[in-house]
């Protein structure tokens, strides 16, 4: 017999939950003293409930796993409300435990309380409540088996404090199975849609593999190398599948869209398939949907029905897990015993060379006093042999991370894409840092986001995570001013930081290590000395030419072909 | 075009708020609204008109179905089906009025309810376009309030939306 609390953390227990992130409060107080009287589940402290989302969403995103989050009722819950709509824009498992105000309390603007049942509702897979204490188990094995089936998402589970009681002890059973009458992902795609999908690629004459996070989350990297392989199709993945194929490998584009490869972009806008795998078609990939891709058919495999079809019509769609679907591909490929015609892809894969060529990830390099950003990437990627996790928060950072840092793994590249949340890098690394402590975690950053998560600083020191944080630092919010340069005439509203703080004190006053590197000559150096520090956390403080821009950027309401390379330079 | 969804769905606290959430989320419009318990009272049947292109119908399903709470949904404008409407409508009724309204009552087959010396409820079922109808009829001048049910529908013949 336990009590609900109890239970709650046996069933985290029995779930095999190692780390869980959170903060206390009144609601919440019942299984806080559980947690205390156990030695099995380990909670992490944060210094604000949101970064406790993103340490379990970092975690989350690096091994597939659901993050775990308790916190406590009201502002405690609401403070998650960012980071479970990071993850749930970006499809990531994980389970928020909210503590809630007494049942008999809800509904009477009692202290603490929100209904955190409606506020999170957009933003989550689902959400739970507890209305007694005996149903937790179920409740929380529906919690856990929604966040990571079908397409995973966050789900909330909130739990009212009469509902854990001390002194109320029921019957605790670990349900091994779930049974839900209007809840089935799917488990194979439609073999008939497989076949003809496989038909449509064999005659292709300018096929390309379009792969997003399904492929990353779904586990379907080897398959999707291997179908590559097999095919000798090209390969651009979407920012959330940066990984899931190597970027060394020759048939590797890299990434496509707005600040996408040059390559991958044409490539797309001029082929006559796309075979596209865990990806949706997003605002930032497709440009203009009535200008995309206009002599491709679309094959679309995803485990979200509602995916397929959403902005752009595909003309074969295929769901279920990317995984099974390319498997069962690959078998029909290799029994068939087919190829496209080795002419066309022969003259396809010419075209694609130069147009590889012709840009080749070039950028301004003019200026030597100055340390460009992208060189700054480059030099991060030669030290940590491109082996590192990397995290990173939102703008331009991001996107120079995304471009120069040669990403060979999948779950190594690690960001907010489909929400663009300001402040996940820090917290993100953290929860890898934590699980990983072995491996080089580093979080990309930049003066504007840092500060929006930088108290978690006193958390990295009390768990001791010596992650290593590199802030380009142009003293602006640079996608902002970027933007501001191209569209409002250079009137940089509000995009500059003044006052910036002392970032090597700080670093020193939480008790951590900092490096300032302010010239294009002790950029290898610097860095190095940084990574030397293996036992600490390390902010690595970079003075990058603020003038710098992202490019390739795709040109508004334009193709996907139609971008800027550079100032002056639009094709 | 107009379109009349139904669905079955756990007969829960909130879930009837996740398909109403949904609808503004993702800026789908809702024209009628009803829901009730079935026979097997862990279900309730919601049915919703909407306006949309095929598309937009087609995504407003899928987005429907994927909600967790939501068992089942068809698209019953997609095959022959029933649709009804209830109105309860309180009308002016004095003098020769009231002749002249009990002989439009009767035309659309309606029920006069609830009769005061100067009020008439009349009782009204039909599709909704027959309602809009008795509506133009009797004149709007003479109309001092509407209920309508909002439109319930079901397919003809062997089909059926159950689990």
């Amino acid at each position: 017999m336990l009590s609900g609390a109890d239970m709650i953390v046996r069933f985290l227990q029995d779930e095999g939950i190692e780390n869980i992130y959170g903060y206390p409060g009144g609601a919440a107080l019942h299984i806080y003293d559980a947690l205390f009287r156990q030695n099995k589940v380990k909670h992490i402290l944060v210094r604000h409930e949101q970064a406790a989302t993103h340490m379990a969403d970092g975690y989350a995103r690096a091994t597939g796993k659901p993050g775990v989050v308790l916190v406590t009722s009201g502002p405690g819950a609401t403070n998650t409300i960012t980071g479970i709509a990071t993850a749930y824009m970006d499809s990531i498992p994980m389970v928020v435990l909210c503590g809630q105000v007494a049942s008999t309390l809800i509904g009477e603007d009692a202290f603490q309380e929100t209904d955190m049942m409606g506020v999170s509702r957009p933003v989550v897979k689902h959400n739970l409540s507890v209305r007694h204490p005996r149903e937790i188990p179920e409740i929380l094995k529906k919690a856990f088996y929604l966040a990571q089936t079908g397409r995973p998402g966050p789900v909330v589970v909130d739990i009212p404090k009469d509902m854990t009681t001390p002194n109320e002890r029921y019957e605790y059973i670990f349900p091994k199975k779930v049974k839900m009458r209007s809840y089935t992902p799917p488990s194979r795609g439609h073999a008939g849609q497989i076949k003809k999908a496989v038909d449509m690629m064999m005659a292709a004459k300018r096929p390309v593999i379009y792969a997003g996070g399904g492929v990353v989350m779904g586990d379907a990297s080897p398959e999707l190398a291997e179908l590559a392989h097999l095919t000798n199709f090209p390969v651009t993945t979407t920012l959330m599948g940066i990984g899931c194929f190597p970027a060394s490998d020759r048939q590797s584009l890299g990434w496509l869209g707005m600040h996408g490869s040059y390559e991958s972009n044409m490539v797309m806008h001029h082929s006559d398939l796309i075979l596209a795998v865990g990806a949706r078609f997003d605002d930032r990939v497709t440009n203009a949907t009535d200008k995309f891709c206009p002599g491709a058919r679309i094959i679309h495999i995803d485990i979200d029905p509602a995916s397929i079809s959403k902005t752009i019509q595909a003309d074969v769609p295929i769901v279920g897990p990317a995984s099974s679907v390319l498997k069962d591909m690959i078998g029909i490929v290799k029994e068939a015993q087919e190829q496209p015609d080795p002419g066309a892809m022969k003259a396809w894969w010419k075209q694609i060379d130069e147009w590889r060529a012709y840009h080749g990830g070039r950028y301004r390099t003019d200026d030597s006093e100055l340390i460009k950003p992208q060189q700054a990437i480059e030099m991060l990627c030669k030290i940590t042999k491109g082996n590192a996790f990397v995290t990173s928060d939102v703008g331009q950072h991001q996107m120079f991370t995304a471009q120069y840092y040669k990403f060979e793994k999948p779950n190594h590249w690690i960001n907010s894409g489909g929400l663009g949340t300001m402040g996940f890098g820090l917290p993100a690394a953290m929860g890898v840092k934590l699980n990983f402590p072995d491996e080089e975690v580093v979080c990309v950053t930049g003066e504007g986001s840092i500060q929006m998560n930088i108290q978690e600083l006193s958390t990295c020191k009390q768990y001791d995570l010596p992650i290593k944080i590199i802030n380009l630092n142009n003293q602006s919010l640079g996608m902002v001013r970027q933007w501001q340069d191209m569209n409002y005439e250079a009137r940089h509203s509000q995009s500059y930081m003044q006052s910036l703080p002392d970032f090597m004190a700080l670093a020193r006053a939480y008790g951590h290590e900092g490096v300032t590197i302010r010239k294009p000559e002790e950029l290898e150096e610097g860095l190095k000395k940084a990574f030397a520090m293996k036992d600490k956390l390390v902010f690595v403080d970079i003075y990058v030419d603020p003038h710098e821009h992202v490019y390739p950027m795709q040109v508004a309401r334009g193709s996907m072909k139609d971008m800027w390379l550079s100032k002056t330079e639009r094709v | 075009m107009r379109r009349i969804i139904s669905m079955l769905l756990e007969n829960e606290p909130g879930a009837l708020s996740r398909v109403v959430g949904l609808f503004s989320q993702r800026n789908y419009n809702i024209e009628t609204l009803t829901v009730a318990a079935t026979e097997d009272n862990t279900l309730s049947r919601l049915t919703v008109t909407t306006i949309g292109s095929d598309r937009v119908i087609e995504q407003i399903t899928k987005q429907l179905n994927k909600l967790v709470e939501v068992v089942k949904v068809v698209d019953l404008t997609e095959g022959a089906h029933v649709e009804r409407e209830l109105m309860l409508i309180k009308l002016k009724a004095t003098g020769a009025q009231r002749a002249e309204i009990k002989r439009t009552v009767d035309i659309f087959r309606g029920q006069i309810v609830d009769v005061t010396s100067t009020v008439y409820t009349v009782q009204l079922t039909g599709e909704s376009d027959k309602l809009d109808a008795f509506i133009q009829a009797v004149g709007r001048s003479g109309v001092l309030e509407v209920v309508r049910s909002g439109v319930s529908g079901i397919a003809r013949g062997e089909k059926t939306l159950s689990l």
